[in-house]
């Protein structure tokens, strides 16, 4: 029989949630059992739980406390969550273009001289990348991304900005993040994409899940309008990479 | 069909329900209405299910005028005076507007929130559910923003069934109850006891993503920031100049502050309906406690149309009577049976 994994935290959102916390800080190997109980949980549902939200380090499962009680839920939850991990299964990937710099990524300049190099190279290592969807959080679509490049690490800015816009590309911290409506943000904005992470009429309305493997590619600003008015017509512009 | 239109509303109003559950995991936003228990009251009087869509009515006043037929609707909530045509409208009743007729909604006295639920329904198209405006994703139906004079709503004719009146339960005072956690462990156990023990306001600034709570300031053991994590509604989180904030229907689905307790299901419209400027005080119960209270408030829910009573019948009901005195009314023994029309100053 397969060693268990150590239990996560149990702590009380409220009388009718449960923060499952598997680690205090990001770490991939948490978050990777944050989406493995989520999806246990899809797989084989609890009678009482009503919605599942999965974050980098935490999944929070909502539940109906008429149907089953804190002590009870515990109980069915931890010997899942402490299962060994499933063998990995091939993620979807995604390939999101992105117009850097100028009025798209106004931060790209600044960036560039806080890390002793050029935009260029700041495009290179972002586009890069090999990145994961940890998280969608905060507006519809906002999809948090773990795998920044080091080098790109880098603290937020002093003041937020009240308003950033729709479809930025950007980076804070030790993160990096597809940003799908307009919203106040105190991150670093590299660029845009046409791409629409949420888009209200469209099947699936949602692109991106958790879990989701995210690579960018550099389109010109030309190119950024057309895909745009694609976008807006309902394409997802995106390409899926299937493994 | 007949039509409701908005001939004058406040900035805060909006179409709500119970909310738009299932896509927190993608970033949507629940909303729906800050405070469930009205939004219930005012939909069972007009035979709704009782989180159907109604309109969640500001702080300020509004107006509503029947146009081509009849309109019977209901109000519940943030207490105000109404009054249709110049008769009385007292709060948990309902009321058949004429064509033509309009319902006049004054300032809320005390609380905030006061719904208008429509017979038959607000007709719109559901996202994910629900007819919630959430202004910031473009949701809501019929009106994907807050209401403003002008618009208008296509509502069934009325039905004619006799007015009704809904006897709901002595309203609940004393502190807003509380669970600890999820990140109490984020303060040391003095800045637990200031939290528990101060009293608190709400801010002005404060509006359905959150209500900023004033009063001492709250210091964090290792700082202000944590990995972002999900949130529920009444999740009080603590940023980093220590005044905490509870987040409300409008709430991003994660937060990166520790969050130090978490108001409980039953009391959560309580706090809604916290005028700002009010001081009242939290108090920490045990999980068993506050479950039970959901539980009971869930059933209370439930029984809604039990509550129901002919708005004719004059009885001398003590506990209504009770309840009106609690709830800060002026009440009259002789005037049992109107005591909410009454009530009005």
């Amino acid at each position: 029989m397969a060693a268990t994994l150590p239990p996560p935290r149990l702590l009380p959102s409220g009388d009718s949630a449960v923060t499952v916390e598997f680690s205090r800080t990001i770490d991939d190997d948490a978050n990777q059992r944050v989406l493995a109980l989520d999806k246990a949980l899809a797989a084989s549902p609890i009678d009482g739980i009503t919605e599942t939200v999965p974050t980098y380090r935490s999944l929070l499962v909502h539940y109906d406390p008429g149907r089953i009680d804190f002590d009870a839920l515990g109980e069915r939850i931890l010997p899942i969550a402490t299962r060994p991990l499933p063998p990995a299964t091939k993620a979807r990937r995604w390939r999101i273009p992105v117009a850097y710099g100028g009025e798209h990524g106004i931060d790209l300049e600044d960036v560039a001289k806080a890390l002793n190099t050029t935009p260029d190279d700041i495009i290179a290592r972002h586009a890069g990348g090999d990145y994961k969807v940890a998280m969608i959080g905060f507006t519809p679509g906002w999809s948090y991304l773990s795998g920044l490049d080091k080098s790109l690490h880098m603290s937020r800015r002093q003041s937020p900005r009240l308003l950033t816009p729709a479809g930025t590309i950007s980076i804070g911290g030790i993160q990096a993040g597809i940003q799908c409506l307009a919203a106040p943000s105190g991150w670093h904005l590299l660029g845009r994409t046409p791409v629409r992470t949420y888009q209200l009429h469209r099947n699936p309305t949602f692109l991106t899940e958790p879990g989701d493997r995210v690579t960018f590619f550099a389109i010109d600003h030309k190119t950024f309008e057309e895909m745009d008015r694609a976008a807006e017509a309902g394409e997802i512009v995106a390409e899926q990479v299937t493994a | 069909m007949s039509r409701l239109v908005v001939a004058s509303i406040g900035p805060a109003s909006s179409v709500q329900d119970g909310g738009r559950h299932g896509a927190q995991r993608y970033g949507l936003t629940v909303s729906g209405a800050m405070d469930r228990l009205s939004l219930a009251a005012a939909n069972t009087l007009v035979g709704n299910e009782p989180l159907a869509a109604a309109v969640e009515i500001g702080p300020f006043g509004a107006t509503f005028t029947a146009r081509d037929g009849a309109v019977r609707v209901a109000i519940a909530g943030a207490p105000r005076n109404a009054d249709v045509a110049g008769r009385p409208v007292a709060m948990g009743t309902s009321v058949t507007l004429k064509d033509g007729e309009t319902l006049t909604l004054g300032f809320a006295r005390g609380g905030a929130f006061t719904y208008l639920a429509i017979e038959g329904g607000i007709k719109g198209e559901p996202v994910f559910g629900s007819l919630a405006v959430n202004a910031r994703a473009g949701l809501g139906s019929p009106y994907p923003r807050p209401l403003q004079a002008g618009d208008e709503f296509t509502v069934d004719a009325a039905s004619g069934a006799p007015e009704l009146r809904i006897e709901l339960p002595k309203p609940a005072t004393g502190p807003i109850r509380v669970l600890l956690g999820p990140q109490d462990d984020e303060f040391d156990d003095a800045n637990k006891a200031l939290f528990l023990g101060s009293e608190w306001k709400i801010s002005a600034t404060s509006d359905r993503m959150g209500y900023r709570l004033e009063g001492p300031a709250i210091k964090h053991l290792h700082g202000h920031n944590i990995v972002s994590d999900g949130t529920v509604n009444g999740s009080i989180q603590v940023p980093g100049n220590g005044s905490p904030i509870a987040l409300m229907m409008d709430r991003g689905t994660s937060g990166g502050y520790p969050k130090i307790a978490t108001v409980i299901t039953a009391d959560v419209g309580r706090l809604a309906q916290t005028s700002a400027g009010t001081g009242f005080r939290f108090k920490q119960i045990s999980m068993a406690e506050a479950q039970d209270e959901a539980r009971k408030f869930a059933q209370l829910i439930r029984s809604l149309p039990d509550r129901l009573r002919s708005s004719d019948t004059v009885e001398l009901n003590i506990e209504a009577l009770s309840d009106a005195n609690v709830a800060g009314y002026a009440v009259s023994a002789v005037d049992a049976g109107t005591w909410q029309v009454t009530a009005e100053p």
